[in-house]
C-alpha cells in the first residue's frame, strides 16, 4: 500500500464503520424474519395497501416538488450567471443564508406559519377572510420540500450554467440563433448535467424524508419515510423497517441511474 | 479602390467610466484583409465586438454595405465570427456544428449537406462530419469554427485572435490557410491579434491600434518600413529608437555623430526619434563606421545573430547573419534610406493619440 492509499485510512475507517456495516445490517435484517430466517416477506410488505398508497404519495410529492424546484431554480441560475459577480454575491447569500439554519427548526417556522391559528389564519383573520386549512395538506409538504431542497436545486444548475462559456452563446446568435432558439439548442443541452444533479439532490431527500411529513403533515398523512420510522420507533420490528427501506433504495437507485446516464461530466453524480 | 463594406463613425464605448475607444473612425473595403493590432486593452476586441453586435457603442454608428447596423442584434447581422476558443457546440458533431445557421437560415437538406461536405473540404478536414468537437485537436477544432462560420456565406468574416491558442507551427500553417481560404472566398476578413508576425503575414490593411486610438494604418510595408510613431515602431518588430535632432534636411545627428538620410520637411534643429532596425544596423570595421563601439551581448538566433552594441551611451540591438565576438571593437554605419525619422509627441495626449503632424 502506498503513502497516498494510507492517507484514505481515516476516512476507510468511517465509512466502513457508520456506513457500510450499517448498510450491511440493513440488508441482514430486511431479508431475515425475527428468527433469524431468510425471508422476503419483509420486502414484500411493500404491497400492502397502507405501504403502497404511502410509496405512492411519496412518489408523487417528491415528483412535484421535484418540478417546482427546477421551474423556480432555472430562472433564478439563468440569472445569477448572466450578473456580474459583485451582483450575485448578495443573492447568493440570500439562497445560502437559510441553510446556516438548523433543517428542523425551519421546517418548525413553517409549521407556526400554517397552524390552524398560525400566523397566515391570523393574517387572514385580520382582514376578514376566511381562515384556510393549511397545516396537515399534501401541498404543506410540498411547500416545507421545496423550501428546505431549493438550494439543492440551484447550486447545481448555477455550477454548470456559469461554466458554458459566453463566447459559445455569442457563437449561437452569431450564426443568426434568436435568444430563445440559442436557449433551446445550446443553452439547455449545456446544462442538463446540472439539471440531473439538481433532480437527484432534490428528489431522493424529499423521497425519503420522514420530519417534513411529520411536522407539516400531522400524522394525517403518511408517507414512506414515516412508515419506514414507525416500524422502526413504534413497532420496533426493524425487520419489516429494514425491508421497506430496501425497497426505497431500490427506487433511489434507479432514479440515479437514469440520472446520471445524463451526468458524464460528473457535475454532482454518484457514480 | 474598392468600394468600402463597413464603416465606423466616430464610435465611442466606454467601460465601468473608462474609455476604451475614444471617437473611432474606420472604412473598410470589400476583399480586404483588415487587421487590428496592438496590445491587450487597446480596444481592438472591443471595435470587433461592436462589429459583430455584442456590444453596442456609447455613440457612433456602424454602416455596413450602406445601412445602420448600429442597434441590429448580432442574429441580424450578415456577418460571421471565428472566436479565439473555438466557442463549438461541445454537444453537437462536427456536421451539426456547421449546420447550425444554415438550419436558421431555412436552408433545404440537401443544400446543408452540399455545404458541410464543401466546408470540409475546405478546411482539409475531410471525414470527420460525425466526429465531436472535443475529440478533435486545437488546430482542427479551430477549422472547424472556421468552416461553420463560412458556410453561411458571410459578407464579412471577424476573427477575434483565432490562432492564439495554437502552437507556433501549427499557427504558421493556419496562417498560409486563412490567406487561401480569403482569396478563394471573397469575403472581407477583420482579424484581431496582438501578434505582429501574424498581421504581416497575412494582412492587406493594418490598423495599429493604442489606448483606443488608431496609431497607424497602412499596408504591411508602410508600417513596417515607415512607423509614423515610437509605439508602432516599438510594437512591430523590434526597433532602437534613438533621440536625435534634425540639423537640416536630410541630416540628423544621433549620440553626436551625424547620419545622413533621406528624410525632409523637418526644419532645422529640431528635435526628433529616429527609428533604426536592427537588421538596418552594418557593423563594419571601426574607421569605417559612422561612430564606434563594442559588442557586448552575442545570441545566436537560428537565422541570424544578435548582437548588443555599447556606443557612443546607447545601447544599440544588431541582427546579422555576420557574427562578433562579444567584446570586438565595431564600427556602426546605417544606410541613409533605412533611417526613419519621426517628430516626437508634445504630450502625453498626443503620445496616446499618435498625432504627428
Amino acid at each position: 500500500m502506498n503513502k497516498k492509499k494510507l492517507l484514505s485510512g481515516p476516512y476507510l475507517l468511517w465509512a466502513s464503520a457508520f456506513i457500510i456495516i450499517p448498510l450491511a445490517m440493513v440488508v441482514y435484517y430486511g431479508l431475515t424474519n425475527t428468527e433469524g430466517h431468510l425471508t422476503f416477506e419483509n420486502l414484500l410488505a411493500i404491497g400492502t395497501v397502507e405501504n403502497f398508497k404511502a410509496l405512492c404519495l411519496s412518489l408523487l410529492l417528491s415528483l412535484i416538488s421535484t418540478i417546482i424546484c427546477l421551474l423556480l431554480a432555472y430562472p433564478l441560475a439563468l440569472m445569477l450567471t448572466n450578473m456580474n459577480v459583485s451582483q450575485h454575491g448578495f443573492i447568493v447569500l440570500i439562497f445560502i443564508l437559510p441553510m446556516w439554519m438548523n433543517f428542523l427548526l425551519r421546517t418548525l417556522a413553517w409549521q407556526t406559519l400554517l397552524e390552524k391559528n398560525g400566523i397566515i389564519n391570523q393574517i387572514l383573520g385580520f382582514f376578514h377572510l376566511p381562515a384556510v386549512q393549511l397545516i396537515n395538506t399534501p401541498y404543506a409538504i410540498v411547500l416545507g420540500m421545496v423550501y428546505n431542497f431549493l438550494p439543492f436545486m440551484v447550486l447545481p444548475l448555477y455550477n454548470v450554467l456559469s461554466k458554458i462559456d459566453k463566447d459559445v452563446i455569442s457563437a449561437a446568435r452569431d450564426l443568426g440563433a434568436t435568444e430563445v432558439y440559442t436557449f433551446r439548442k445550446i443553452i439547455f443541452p449545456l446544462s442538463l448535467p446540472g439539471v440531473m444533479s439538481g433532480i437527484i439532490m432534490v428528489f431522493v431527500p424529499a423521497l425519503t424524508t420522514f420530519v417534513i411529513s411529520d411536522l407539516l403533515g400531522g400524522s394525517k398523512i403518511l408517507l414512506i419515510g414515516n412508515v419506514i420510522e414507525q416500524k422502526f420507533k413504534q413497532g420496533s420490528n426493524w425487520h419489516v423497517g429494514s425491508g421497506l427501506s430496501l425497497v426505497l433504495m431500490v427506487f433511489i437507485l434507479i432514479s440515479m441511474v437514469v440520472t446520471t446516464k445524463y451526468d458524464k461530466d460528473g457535475e454532482g453524480g454518484m457514480f | 479602390m474598392k468600394p468600402t463594406l463597413v464603416d465606423l463613425i466616430h464610435i465611442s464605448k466606454g467601460f465601468d467610466g473608462q474609455l476604451v475607444l475614444d471617437d473611432l473612425n474606420l472604412s473598410i473595403h470589400e476583399n480586404e484583409f483588415l487587421t487590428l493590432l496592438g496590445p491587450s486593452g487597446c480596444g481592438k476586441t472591443t471595435t470587433l465586438r461592436i462589429l459583430g453586435g455584442f456590444e453596442s457603442p456609447d455613440s457612433g454608428q456602424v454602416i455596413f454595405d450602406g445601412k445602420d447596423i448600429t442597434n441590429l442584434p448580432p442574429n441580424k447581422r450578415n456577418l460571421n465570427t471565428v472566436f479565439q476558443k473555438y466557442a463549438l457546440f461541445s454537444h453537437m458533431s462536427v456536421e451539426e456544428n456547421i449546420a447550425f445557421g444554415l438550419k436558421i437560415s431555412g436552408k433545404s437538406d440537401a443544400y446543408i449537406r452540399d455545404k458541410i461536405k464543401y466546408a470540409l473540404k475546405l478546411v482539409n478536414l475531410e471525414g470527420y462530419e460525425n466526429r465531436l468537437p472535443d475529440s478533435l485537436s486545437g488546430g482542427q477544432q479551430q477549422r472547424i469554427a472556421i468552416a461553420r462560420a463560412i458556410v453561411n456565406e458571410p459578407r464579412l468574416l471577424l476573427l477575434d485572435e483565432p490562432l492564439g491558442a495554437l502552437d507556433l507551427k501549427l499557427r504558421q500553417d493556419m496562417q498560409y490557410e486563412l490567406i487561401r481560404l480569403k482569396n478563394e472566398l471573397g469575403i472581407t476578413f477583420i482579424y484581431v491579434t496582438h501578434d505582429q508576425e501574424e498581421a504581416l503575414t497575412m494582412s492587406d490593411t493594418i490598423v495599429v491600434m493604442n489606448q483606443g486610438y488608431i496609431q497607424q494604418m497602412g499596408s504591411p510595408e508602410d508600417i513596417y518600413n515607415e512607423p509614423q510613431n515610437a509605439f508602432v515602431a516599438d510594437f512591430i518588430g523590434e526597433s532602437n529608437i534613438i533621440e536625435g535632432i534634425m540639423l537640416q534636411d536630410r541630416l540628423v545627428e544621433i549620440l553626436g555623430a551625424k547620419f545622413p538620410c533621406v528624410d525632409v520637411g523637418f526644419g532645422h534643429n529640431k528635435p526628433v526619434d529616429v527609428v533604426i532596425r536592427p537588421e538596418d544596423v552594418d557593423l563594419v570595421e571601426p574607421e569605417l563606421g559612422t561612430i564606434q563601439g563594442v559588442v557586448s551581448h552575442l545570441i545566436f538566433k537560428g537565422v541570424h545573430y544578435e548582437m548588443e552594441v555599447q556606443a557612443n551611451g546607447f545601447e544599440w540591438l544588431v541582427h546579422s547573419t555576420d557574427m562578433f565576438p562579444v567584446g570586438k571593437e565595431v564600427g556602426i554605419h546605417v544606410d541613409p534610406f533605412d533611417i526613419q525619422i519621426m517628430n516626437k509627441p508634445e504630450s502625453e495626449d498626443e503620445e496616446a493619440i499618435g498625432v504627428n503632424e
